[in-house]
C-alpha cells in the first residue's frame, strides 16, 4: 500500500525528464483514490513539494485536498495556496492531467466567490486559461474566468482573452456561457461590434432546444444591436415580445413614444437587468438623429439640431455633438459665436500608409481564414461519421424513389 | 442681366406676358356644363359624389345644386331605390317640387315588373327552343333591365352570361364593353382588367373608337390601383376620335386630365416631351382643357411658380372628380417633388431665397421638404442651413468603394468565423447523440 511519504519522494524523483513523467503520472492515477481518502491530512506534504518543479504531482495532492467540502478558514489558506499553484506551475505538467486541472480551477472559484473576493481570482484565473489552452480551442475554464472577471469588475482583463479566435468546442454549454460572458464584457468595454457578434453566436448556435442562456442572450442582442445598428431585424422571432416591441418603437423614430414605452415597462427591463443598456439604446437615437443630420445639411444651428432630434435645449445639443465629434462618430465643427455647427465629410482619404497595411492585413486574415474553410470542409467530407449519416439518408432516399416502381408491378 | 436675375425670371412667369386665363379654374365649378359632360349613370352617380363632397365641406348651394339636377336626371330614368336616396339626401330642401313622388315610383316599379315577367316569359321560349342568338339577346336585354333599375350586380351576372353565347366577335365585344361599364359603375376594376384583356383577344381587328374606350377603361384601371405611369400611358394612347362617344364612362376633357397629371407624376422630362407635349393626338385633348395644357407647358419649361398655380386652382375642382379625388393628393405630392428635384438639378449651389421664391413657399418650409427628398435620396445635395444655399453633392466613388470593400471584409471575416463555430456545434451534437 502507499504512504503519502513515499508518493511525495517518488514525486520528487520523477519530476525532471517526460519519460519520468509519464511513470509518475500512471503512478499518480493509481494513487488517486488513496490520495482522495487522505484528503484531510494532504496540507503539510504539499510544503514538501515545490509548486514549479512537481508541478505535476503538486496537482494530484492538492486536487485529492480541495475535492472535500471546504470551511470558510479552510478557505482563506486554500486561496492563498492555489493562486500561487495556478501562477507558478509548468504548463506542460500540468497538460498532462488536465481535468484534475480544470477540477481545481473550480473549486478555487469557489472558494473566492464564497470569500466573496472576486478580484483575486482574476489574476490566477488569467494565468490558468494562458496555460491550459492551446489555439483556438475553448476550454472549460474560460467561462469560469469571464465570469469572474465579471463579477470583479476587471473587464479590460477579460477582454484581453476574447481576442482570441475561438473555432473548437468541447461543450456547447461552455460555448454559450463563454459568448454570453464575453458578449457583457464587451458591452461593458463599449466594444458593441464584437459584443453583437459574440451574443449572435449564442443566438444562433444550433441547438435542439431553447436555453435560459440563448434568451438571455438574446434580449442583450436585440438592445446591443439597437445601440450599435440602430436598427433589429432578422428572421429570430423569439418569445422575448417585450424587446421585440422596443425594437419597433425604435424604428419609429420618436424620441417621446420611446421613452413612455420604456417607462411602462421599467419594472420589466429592470427585473431582466438591463435597464442600464436600455437607457443607452435612449441615448443611441439621439446619436442616430444628429448622424442623419450629417448626410442632408452642412451647417446647423444648435437651435435647429436641438428641435429636430427633440433635445430640450441648444446647450444639450452642443453637449451632444460635442460628444459625438469626440468619439469619431461624426466630423464636425462648433462655432461658439453664432452657434453654428458645421458638418464636414469623413476625412479619411484612403490614402494613408497605415490604411494600405489595414487593408494588407485584412486580406491575410481573410486569406487564412477561407484557408481554414476549405480544410475544415475537406475534412467533415472525410469525416466516417459524416460519410455514414450522409449515406444512410441516401440510401433511404435512393429507396423511396425507387420503391413506387415495383409496387405496381405487384398489383 | 445679372445671373440671379435669371434664375429668378426661371421661377416666375412674367406677369406682362398675359396668358390666357382658363375659364373655370380658381371658380366654383359649374355644375351644369359639367354635367352636360356625360350621360347615362355616371352623369347621376358623379353628381351624387359631387354633392357629398360639398356636403362635407358645408358648400350647401352647390350641394343642392347637384342634387337638384340628380333629381332631374333620376326622373328621366326608370332607378326608383336611386330615386329614394335622393329625396332622401334633399329631405325637403328645395321645396315641394323635389319632393317624394310616391305615384311615379309606383308606377315605375309596377311597369318593371311587368316588364320582368315579360323578360323572362321570353327567355324562357328562347332556351327551349335553343337558339343560341336568341338566348344572347334575352340575356342581354335582362343585363340592361338590370342596369336601368340600378341593381348592377344582377346586370353585370347576366352580361356575363351571354358569354356562352356568343357567335361573331362582335358579341364578344359587345358582352365585354357592358360587363366593363358595370365593372367601372361598381368600381370593381379587377372585372375592368381581365374583359378588357378579353376583349383584346379577339379575333377581328377592333375598330378604332373600340380601342380608345378600352384604352380609357384601362387607364382608369390603372389609376385606381396607383400605377399612375402604366394609367397615363393609356390615356395618351387614346385616340382624338373618340369624342363624346363613350359619355357614359368618361368626357374626353377627363381623358386629358386624367393623363396630363398622372404623365406629370410619372413621366421623365424626355417620355414627357415625346409622349405628352409632341403628340399630336393628345394635343387634340389638352386643347380642351387649357389649363391643363398650360401647367404642363410651364412644368417642361420650368416656370414652376405658374405651374404650381395652376394645380393649385385646379384641385379644388378636381376633388370633386370621381375618379380622382383619391389619387389627387398623391399626384400632386409627386409633381411637386419631381419639380423640386428638376430645380436642383442643373445647379451646383442653389440660393434657398431664390428657390423658395420660384415656388411660392417660406425658406424654412422649404428646408423641410429638401431635406425630406435628400434622407430619400432623391437629390443629391447638402443644405447650408446658415447661408441657406444648397450645394450639390457628389458621392466620392473612390472612397465609398474603398468603404464597402472593408466592410464586406469585415463581414465575410465573422460570418465565416460564425460558420465554422456552428459546424463544430453541430458535430459536436452529432456526436453526442451516436454516442447515447
Amino acid at each position: 500500500m502507499y504512504t503519502v511519504e513515499s508518493l511525495v519522494a517518488q514525486i520528487q524523483g520523477l519530476s525532471s525528464s517526460a519519460g519520468d513523467l509519464s511513470l509518475l503520472l500512471t503512478h499518480l492515477k493509481q494513487a488517486d483514490e488513496f490520495l482522495h481518502n487522505e484528503s484531510t491530512q494532504l496540507f503539510p506534504f504539499l510544503e514538501q513539494l515545490d509548486p514549479t518543479l512537481h508541478s505535476l504531482g503538486y496537482l494530484y495532492i492538492l486536487e485529492a485536498s480541495t475535492s472535500g467540502p471546504v470551511t470558510n478558514e479552510q478557505a482563506r489558506r486554500l486561496v492563498l495556496l492555489i493562486s500561487r499553484f495556478l501562477t507558478s506551475c509548468v504548463a506542460d505538467q500540468i497538460r498532462l492531467a488536465p481535468e484534475k486541472f480544470i477540477a481545481v480551477c473550480k473549486s478555487f472559484k469557489d472558494q473566492v466567490l464564497m470569500l466573496e473576493a472576486p478580484v483575486r481570482g482574476v489574476v490566477p484565473l488569467l494565468e490558468a486559461v494562458k496555460k491550459l489552452r492551446s489555439s483556438e480551442h475553448l476550454t472549460t475554464l474560460h467561462p469560469d474566468f469571464l465570469q469572474i472577471c465579471l463579477l470583479a469588475k476587471c473587464y479590460k482583463t477579460g477582454f484581453s482573452i476574447l481576442e482570441d479566435d475561438i473555432f473548437e468546442v468541447d461543450q456547447p454549454r461552455d460555448f454559450y456561457l463563454y459568448c454570453y460572458y464575453g458578449g457583457m464584457i464587451c458591452i461593458g468595454q463599449k466594444r458593441f461590434q464584437k459584443a453583437l457578434e459574440l451574443l449572435h453566436n449564442v443566438v444562433t448556435a444550433p441547438m435542439s432546444s431553447i436555453n435560459a442562456i440563448a434568451v438571455e442572450a438574446f434580449k442583450k442582442y436585440v438592445l446591443v444591436s439597437l445601440i450599435y445598428n440602430g436598427q433589429y431585424y432578422s428572421s429570430l422571432a423569439w418569445m422575448c415580445i417585450l424587446y421585440i416591441e422596443l425594437a419597433n418603437t425604435y424604428s419609429i423614430g420618436k424620441i417621446s413614444e420611446l421613452e413612455t414605452y420604456i417607462q411602462t415597462n421599467r419594472e420589466k427591463f429592470d427585473s431582466d437587468n438591463n435597464l442600464g443598456l436600455v437607457k443607452q439604446v435612449v441615448s443611441s437615437m439621439y446619436k442616430r438623429n444628429i448622424q442623419r443630420l450629417t448626410q442632408t445639411y452642412l451647417t446647423l444651428s444648435l437651435q435647429d439640431i436641438a428641435n429636430t432630434v427633440q433635445l430640450s435645449s441648444p446647450k444639450e445639443a452642443e453637449m451632444h455633438v460635442l460628444q459625438m465629434i469626440q468619439d469619431g462618430e461624426i466630423y464636425a465643427t462648433i462655432n461658439q459665436r453664432d452657434g453654428m455647427v458645421r458638418f464636414l465629410e469623413d476625412p479619411e482619404q484612403y490614402k494613408t500608409c497605415e490604411m494600405i497595411e489595414h487593408i494588407d492585413s485584412s486580406i491575410q486574415r481573410i486569406m487564412t481564414l477561407s484557408k481554414k474553410l476549405t480544410a475544415m470542409d475537406e475534412l467533415i467530407s472525410c469525416d466516417p461519421l459524416y460519410l455514414a449519416k450522409v449515406g444512410r439518408e441516401r440510401q433511404r432516399f435512393d429507396f423511396d424513389d425507387f420503391d413506387s416502381v415495383p409496387q405496381k408491378f405487384n398489383i | 442681366m445679372e445671373p440671379d436675375d435669371e434664375i429668378y425670371a426661371n421661377g416666375e412667369p412674367d406677369s406682362s406676358n398675359n396668358r390666357n386665363r382658363p375659364i373655370i379654374s380658381g371658380e366654383q365649378l359649374d355644375i351644369e356644363a359639367y354635367a352636360g359632360l356625360y350621360t347615362g349613370r355616371t352623369k347621376i352617380t358623379r353628381l351624387l359624389f359631387i354633392a357629398d363632397q360639398c356636403g362635407q365641406n358645408n358648400n350647401t348651394a352647390m350641394q343642392m345644386e347637384a342634387l337638384r339636377m340628380a333629381y332631374e336626371e333620376i326622373k328621366k330614368g326608370e332607378n326608383t331605390q336611386l330615386f329614394r336616396d335622393v329625396v332622401h339626401k334633399i329631405d325637403g330642401r328645395l321645396g315641394d317640387k323635389y319632393g317624394m313622388d310616391s305615384a311615379w315610383c309606383e308606377a315605375v316599379d309596377r311597369r318593371a315588373v311587368q316588364k320582368k315577367e315579360k323578360l323572362e316569359n321570353e327567355l324562357n321560349a328562347y332556351r327551349t327552343n335553343l337558339i343560341k342568338e336568341s338566348i344572347r339577346m334575352g340575356y342581354n336585354d335582362f343585363g340592361d333591365y338590370h342596369y336601368t333599375h340600378g341593381s348592377l350586380a344582377d346586370a353585370f351576372k347576366s352580361y356575363v352570361r351571354t358569354r356562352d353565347y356568343c357567335t361573331t366577335s362582335k358579341h364578344v365585344i359587345h358582352m365585354c364593353m357592358s360587363a366593363i361599364l358595370v365593372s367601372i359603375e361598381t368600381g370593381q376594376f379587377t372585372h375592368v382588367t381581365s374583359y378588357i384583356s378579353k376583349a383584346e383577344q379577339t379575333v377581328d381587328a377592333l375598330d378604332p373608337n373600340t380601342v380608345s374606350k378600352l384604352h380609357c377603361a384601362a387607364g382608369l384601371a390603372h389609376l385606381d390601383s396607383k400605377k399612375y405611369k402604366l394609367a397615363a400611358r393609356k390615356f395618351l394612347e387614346v385616340a382624338p376620335e373618340l369624342g363624346n362617344s363613350y359619355n357614359e364612362v368618361i368626357a374626353p376633357q377627363d381623358v386629358a386630365t386624367y393623363g396630363g397629371l398622372c404623365a406629370l407624376a410619372s413621366f421623365d422630362r424626355m417620355e414627357l416631351k415625346n409622349k405628352v407635349i409632341d403628340s399630336i393626338n393628345f394635343r387634340n385633348f389638352l386643347e380642351l382643357v387649357p389649363e391643363v395644357r398650360e401647367l404642363i407647358h410651364d412644368f417642361y419649361s420650368s416656370h414652376y411658380a405658374s405651374c404650381l398655380e395652376y394645380l393649385g386652382n385646379l384641385k379644388a375642382n378636381l376633388m370633386l372628380d370621381i375618379h380622382l379625388h383619391d389619387h389627387v393628393q398623391t399626384l400632386y405630392d409627386q409633381i411637386r417633388n419631381k419639380a423640386l428635384i428638376q430645380y436642383t438639378h442643373p445647379f451646383v449651389s442653389v440660393d434657398l431665397h431664390v428657390m423658395a421664391n420660384a415656388f411660392k413657399t417660406t425658406v424654412a418650409g422649404l428646408e423641410k421638404e429638401l431635406e425630406a427628398l435628400i434622407t430619400d435620396n432623391q437629390i443629391q445635395a447638402r443644405i447650408d442651413s446658415h447661408n441657406k444655399i444648397l450645394y450639390a453633392r457628389h458621392a466620392d466613388q473612390r472612397n465609398a468603394t474603398f468603404q464597402r470593400v472593408l466592410q464586406t471584409g469585415n463581414e465575410f471575416d465573422r460570418d465565416v468565423r460564425a460558420m465554422l463555430l456552428r459546424a463544430n456545434l453541430i458535430k459536436l451534437e452529432y456526436k453526442a447523440s451516436r454516442k447515447l
